[in-house]
């Protein structure tokens, strides 16, 4: 388990969220007492405080370089360690390319980056199996990387491009691949989150009723979505079921305090998002979303949990996105002493200085990784952009999992039977 | 809205009424067994959840309430909680996890309690259950099936009663089946649990008491019904008359009105609305060169017109006689038990309609 120092997050139990008055949060089922021996900025009491420290925009980093010098022991190995830089790298230089490219009109519509956020996907993703899934927003192309999908496949995605990890008929926001158990990006707000739910429904229905159960424990599902999300009511619906039925499944707010131009703090009214987990009967867990270490540490509790079939758990991740909502918004409204703020708490330049202090690479080794990296982007733009568009004949088919079975043509056969349909002119 | 729900199932006298409407005045032989709709749904439903562990069924009150129609009775007592989910009042959480079973390896049927709720989950019918096969190309198939009483109901006003044939029939992705006898009731629904694909499976809470006869055939439990296919449920060769669900019946009663003057009545039940079975559709009008649509949904952008559209492309020349389209009124569904008798189509309806296709009666504008 991580050092005590990194651990700024609260497990609520919803014992101590019922009790009302001074809640004393309470150590969920298999919990280390050293997970929770935190520095605990945030008690009930302080609750006036922190609602002006939020309005302010940045409460979770105060004191946090204090926490940080009182580091002694590394939370992570060497090869952990750099296995997390390698892939926060990676989200960041893909995302730069995209909005590139985006630029250069190589890919169309409506692209959103995630460049800030790293430390949530890098933070939780990487600490799943392959038989783990991940269920997505808009915002999906690094969570899509994180979860081993190659990058190539998702830049060839982006360029609509029949090698892409959806042959070019999902999009931006649609990244799904069926051997990595990504089940998608979904472009509305709260669609992804009983989705979600159902995946993890479906680990628990395999275990309990068709006994294929993995000797490891219950698959987990994550869902990713955004603070914006929180407001509405799929997200109350699914975190009622998911612990009504104790699904294994992790609830991962990236707070990044903004949905699109609503400030969390105008459209919320009670910003704290992990407090609605006790309400609901799990724990509720805040975390540093600009630490990939604190969220690290927080996210193998939340999915040991769930693995071992103890349920479901809701974590805010307070985070910033670097870049506007989308590659089309002017992000006009975020002050430019917000951005400055969060600008300087880059969850990379942060973990390169830890793995530095804490001498579990040299500088070199960093940069060498990050060459590496630069080269798998390139490699990905200069593969999606030589690879072919989807035939004409592609445009009929996948509507139904038999690509057959497109419907019955006028003459009573299976339309795809008719010499047209591959060539994309048959009647549809 | 559970309360209404519940408040209906006890309207015996005038399920009664309309039992006696709706039963098709034909001669069966008296050999042939008869079950109900709801007893052909069940048994569907039982037959293949014992055949596939991964097929589960959830919605509101399927479990120990035995389904608010009753649809479920005694599939909690025989597969248990696990599998038969009573859910919290909450359409948009439960179809979606529904939805996200169905990518990640189970065949769920979610039941709605009546398809009007459906439009608390609409998002996750098309967005997330008709698109996921081709956004993921081909990675992420979703076998479920939607189920649950569609169309008009009786006295329950206009958000109660309502046809979501030509809404679901819209979208690529979706297969949409509407059974209308047991027989229906049984082969579609089996076929349904058992394709690939999402399905919308429309039945109608004034058929569910209805029985009808059914062969040995269709009780074995191999049974399935081709997706995509009409039957034709009577001949004729004078004009063609599709319907599908409810309206099948007051179609067959129509033609058993019109054969009485000597007006030979083909009645095409559906079954598939999506896909539709041009074929059948077309080969008959090719026969009977008239054709004269049913349908208990508002008229515009309808299965009515969509039959139309597909004689016109393809058999236009065969046509004797402007298609006639019967409808329900454009109108939301009044409460009124006079208004509302109005605003759907009746059986004399549909004789006057099939009389103007033949020339036999003045054309409406006339008359009015």
């Amino acid at each position: 388990m991580a050092a005590a120092s990194f651990t700024t997050a609260k497990f609520l139990a919803p014992v101590a969220a019922r009790s009302g008055g001074e809640r004393a949060p309470q150590l969920p089922a298999g919990a280390s007492s050293s997970s929770f021996a935190r520095t605990l900025r945030r008690g009930g009491a302080h609750h006036p405080r922190l609602r002006t420290a939020l309005a302010v925009s940045s409460d979770v980093l105060a004191g946090n370089k204090a926490a940080h010098a009182a580091a002694s022991n590394p939370a992570v190995t060497r090869e952990e360690a750099l296995e997390l830089y390698e892939d926060m790298v990676l989200g960041r230089n893909f995302e730069d390319m995209c909005a590139q490219m985006y630029y250069r009109g190589k890919m169309f519509g409506f692209v959103h980056l995630y460049n800030g956020q790293e430390a949530v996907s890098t933070g939780f993703i990487k600490l799943l199996n392959q038989a783990d899934c991940v269920v997505s927003t808009y915002r999906d192309h690094v969570h899509a990387l994180s979860k081993g999908v190659p990058a190539r496949s998702v830049m060839a995605e982006l360029f609509g491009k029949a090698t892409g990890c959806c042959r070019g008929q999902g999009g931006s926001m649609h990244m799904f691949s069926g051997p990595h158990n990504l089940l998608g990006g979904f472009a509305f707000i709260g669609e992804g989150i009983p989705v979600a739910t159902g995946a993890a429904f479906a680990a628990k229905y395999r275990h309990e009723v068709l006994k294929e159960s993995s000797p490891d424990g219950l698959d987990v599902t994550l869902a990713f979505f955004g603070d914006g999300t929180c407001n509405n009511g799929q997200f109350f619906e699914c975190l009622n079921m998911a612990q009504l039925w104790k699904l294994p499944i992790v609830f991962v707010v990236e707070n990044n305090l903004w949905a699109i131009g609503m400030s969390h703090l105008r459209a919320t009214s009670d910003p704290e998002i992990w407090k609605k987990g006790p309400a609901f009967g799990m724990p509720g867990v805040h975390v540093d979303g600009m630490d990939v270490l604190k969220v690290r540490e927080v996210a193998k509790e939340a999915i040991e949990r769930a693995r071992r079939g103890e349920g479901p758990t809701l974590v805010e991740c307070e985070t910033y996105r670097f870049r506007g909502h989308s590659l089309a918004d002017p992000d006009e409204l975020r002050k430019p002493d917000e951005k400055s703020h969060y600008a300087a708490r880059d969850p990379i330049t942060a973990l390169k200085k830890y793995i530095i202090e804490e001498n579990l690479a040299t500088e070199s080794e960093l940069k060498s990784i990050e060459k590496k990296i630069d080269d798998v982007v390139e490699e990905a733009v200069e593969f999606a952009d030589a690879s072919p568009h989807p035939p004409r004949s592609q445009l009929l088919e996948n509507v139904f999992a038999d690509p057959r079975g497109f419907g019955i043509g006028p003459d009573g056969k299976y339309r795809c039977e008719d010499p047209k349909f591959t060539q994309g002119t048959a009647q549809v | 809205m559970l309360g209404v729900a519940r408040r209906r199932l006890g309207s015996g006298p005038v399920l009664g009424r309309l039992a006696q409407a709706l039963r098709p005045a034909r001669a069966y032989s008296a050999a042939a067994k008869e079950i109900t709709v709801r007893d052909a749904l069940n048994s569907a439903l039982d037959e293949e959840m014992s055949a596939d562990p991964s097929v589960f069924l959830m919605g509101e009150e399927v479990g120990e309430y035995q389904g608010a129609y009753k649809i479920s009775k005694g599939l909690l007592d025989k597969y248990g909680p696990d599998r038969v989910l009573d859910t919290p009042i909450t359409e948009a959480g439960f179809t979606g996890i529904g939805v996200g079973a169905a990518y990640h390896g189970l065949r769920p049927i979610v039941e709605f309690m009546t398809f009007n709720f459906s439009m608390q989950a609409i998002d996750h019918i098309i967005n997330s259950a008709a698109k996921s096969n081709y956004m993921s190309a081909g990675q992420i198939s979703v076998p479920i099936v939607f189920r649950g009483p569609n169309g008009a109901a009786a006295g329950v006003g206009a958000q109660h009663s309502q046809c979501y044939a030509a809404w679901y029939a819209h979208v690529p992705g979706l297969k949409v089946l509407a059974p209308y006898s047991s027989e229906d009731a049984r082969g579609l629904l089996k076929a349904a649990i058992r394709d690939p694909d999402p399905v919308i499976f429309l039945e109608n809470e004034l058929l569910y008491g209805e029985s009808y006869p059914v062969s040995d055939e269709v009780l074995d439990s191999s049974f399935c019904l081709p997706i995509g296919k009409a039957k034709i449920e009577r001949q004729g060769k004078d004009v063609t008359i599709t319907a599908f669900s409810k309206m099948v019946g007051y179609a067959l009663q129509a033609a058993d009105i019109l054969a009485k003057e000597g007006i030979s009545a083909e009645v095409i039940n559906l079954r598939s609305i999506r896909p539709l079975d041009r074929a059948a559709i077309n080969a008959s009008v090719r026969k009977t060169n008239r054709l004269v649509t049913v349908e208990e949904g508002f008229p515009q952008h309808g299965i009515g017109a969509e039959i139309c559209m597909a004689v016109v492309e393809d058999s236009f020349l065969y046509l004797d006689a402007p298609v006639e389209r019967i409808a329900g009124a454009d109108v939301p569904m009044p409460y009124a038990a006079n208004l509302e008798r109005m605003a759907v189509p009746q059986v004399d309806d549909i004789v006057r309609a099939a009389k103007r296709a033949c020339y036999r009666a003045v054309p409406m504008a006339a008359a009015a």
